[in-house]
């Protein structure tokens, strides 16, 4: 009897489901999903037209070709250049730190580590990423800068190398846990096609596994890479603020971030040069990750191998 | 069930005569397993196996799925040890020399004794540089020297025709049996001795079925193949000899219509007419 009864009653409750529900869905999902893409428009037109303002008091000329930032001299000397290349520096000794120790953890824990290694690792070197900036900070100060001075006694307090060096610790773990997520993805099959051909695990890991995962290494150096130029604390701590465009890596030097918190932690009255300044400044910091993640999108499409 | 392994145990030492010596004698030996064991963990998978592969041979090995007949294949050139609980006991022999002794080189091993996998497993790479890859990996740099091992190899492999023109094209463009001819010709690139095969077929339709039969025909002239697989058709069809696997043991081996007309063993019987397996 109930063989009747049951697909009676499943059939009722299929014709009563509301459909009205089910159709109000995308619509809420649309609205959840436009709040980031609204905050994101938001923060542009302040950057543009803020830095709009800006560049009314000072020539554009002056701030994309000069290399001297002197806000506070005069009328101010406002060449972008003098930050950027803070940045850069930083960046560039973070990336030659964290590239190879990042890449070469992944390359062990997906190609080497025995599962129970992994399983402890792998955790850790996420913890490594939960540390809060400003810790690496004093880090930088407290440990790394007096190996370093011990090492060359040409090292200030403050310079390049100790924040950048600390910056790319920072950036490790993001490196090597994605790029092992990538790695650890590529098929086991393939691995055996190569080992099949008498290739050497190491091989196997260059020649096979990093180009097949190649599109998510790349993707971890871009957001590793994004997460340097972005890195506020550990700069403003042990970078110095120095703004200068010069190659010497021993001197103190100031990042676009670092600008930013110094003058935002400061004095800068609303409406003057310097205010506004904060908004051209932010506005090359966005145009800089935005050209890496340009840059990221080309390189991985055309070295990209599908499978 | 302690007897019916005493039984088989009897049977396989039985069995380990060759039944036909006037053809094997001309033959040299290539593989030879002497009472070669392996465990997964605590799953004694092979029981002392006692096979002998010749030159110019194609052997088949067949058996129910779980019957160790790919654990087998795959010991033959030391894939199985990527597998961390594997242990092993005995001695397979290598033109002679023992697989496993401490001086044999594992890469060296896999160089000599190629290997097609069950599901095609090109790299994502062009047809090209998968073809390249062994004799790359082996040192091999010349750009003239490398060109002619892929028309050659894509050659022996018969797809050469289909896919000439486009060798920088990945090679997960292709059809399954076409990747797998690749997969076949990457592996001829570095001209290993002797070529292991995985169930090649199992993933691919007949036609491509047919096309690899074909190639295994040609390709035994020059090189040995030993060849896993679950389709008794296919057995019958291509291989010289045949061993019947199961559950672990060798139940019979032979030539391959011995096996399939007339085999000594009741389950060789049962399984080859299809009644279980």
């Amino acid at each position: 009897m109930s063989n009747k009864n049951i697909r009676d009653q499943i059939i009722n409750n299929t014709r009563n489901k509301s459909n009205i529900f089910e159709r109000m869905i995308p619509v809420i999902l649309l609205l959840i999903t436009s709040v980031s893409i609204l905050a994101t428009i938001g923060i542009l037109v302040t950057l543009l037209s803020e830095s709009f303002e800006f560049f009314s008091r000072v020539p554009i000329t002056e701030f994309l070709t000069s290399a001297t930032w002197q806000p506070y001299v005069g009328d101010g000397e406002w060449g972008i250049w003098a930050l950027i290349m803070g940045t850069l520096k930083i960046v560039a000794i973070a990336v030659i730190f964290a590239v190879p120790i990042g890449l070469g953890a992944a390359i062990y824990l997906s190609e080497y580590a025995s599962d129970r290694v992994r399983r402890i690792i792998k955790p850790i070197l996420e913890v490594l990423a939960g540390i809060p900036t400003v810790v690496y900070g004093f880090f930088a100060i407290n440990f790394v800068n007096p190996i370093l001075q011990g090492i060359y006694s040409g090292f200030g307090l403050y310079n390049a190398v100790s924040a950048g060096i600390v910056v790319g610790i920072m950036i490790i773990p993001m490196i090597a846990s994605l790029s092992e997520d990538a790695m650890s993805s590529v098929p086991t099959a393939m691995r055996e096609g190569s080992l099949g051909m008498g290739a050497t695990r190491l091989e196997t890991a260059i020649r096979v596994v990093i180009p097949a995962a190649f599109s998510g290494i790349v993707a971890s150096f871009v957001l590793a890479i994004s997460r340097a130029i972005g890195e506020t604390m550990i700069v403003s701590i042990a970078a110095g603020s120095m703004p200068n465009a010069s190659f010497d890596v021993t001197e103190p030097l100031q990042t676009m971030t670092g600008f930013i918190v110094q003058i935002t932690s400061g004095d800068a009255a609303f409406g003057t040069d310097l205010y506004y300044s904060l908004f051209a400044v932010g506005m090359m910091l966005f145009i800089m990750t935005l050209l890496m993640n340009v840059i990221a999108s080309w390189f991985t499409k055309r070295f990209k191998e599908e499978y | 069930m302690a007897e019916l392994k005493t039984k088989i145990k009897q049977n396989t030492q039985e069995q380990s005569v060759e039944k036909s010596p006037i053809i094997q004698e001309e033959k040299e030996v290539v593989f030879q397993s002497k009472n070669f064991n392996l465990w997964y963990g605590d799953n004694h998978a092979l029981q002392d196996i006692n096979l002998t592969f010749h030159e110019n041979d194609i052997n088949a090995i067949i058996g129910p799925s779980g019957c160790g007949k790919s654990t087998f294949v795959k010991s033959l050139n030391r894939m199985t040890e990527l597998v961390p609980i594997v242990r092993t006991e005995g001695d397979i022999d290598f033109r002679g020399d023992d697989i496993f002794k401490s001086g044999m080189s594992v890469e060296e091993l896999r160089t000599r004794v190629g290997m097609v996998f069950q599901k095609p497993n090109p790299f994502p790479k062009s047809i090209y540089d998968n073809v390249a890859y062994g004799p790359r990996v082996h040192g091999i740099k010349k750009k003239a020297v490398l060109d002619q091992i892929v028309e050659k190899s894509l050659r022996s492999a018969s797809i050469w025709d289909e896919v000439k023109d486009r060798l920088t094209d990945n090679a997960y463009g292709l059809s399954g049996g076409q990747q797998q001819r690749i997969c076949i010709a990457r592996a001829l690139a570095v001209e290993p001795e002797v070529i292991l095969m995985d169930e090649p077929t199992s993933a691919l339709d007949p036609i491509s079925t047919t096309k690899i039969e074909d190639l295994m025909q040609e390709l035994k002239k020059d090189y040995s193949i030993i060849i896993v697989t679950h389709n008794m058709q296919q057995a019958a069809r291509v291989s010289d000899r045949t061993s019947f696997f199961y559950q672990g043991y060798v139940v019979e081996s032979d030539d391959t219509n011995v096996i399939f007309e007339n085999p000594s063993d009741k389950r060789t019987e049962d399984y080859v007419s299809g009644r279980f397996g």
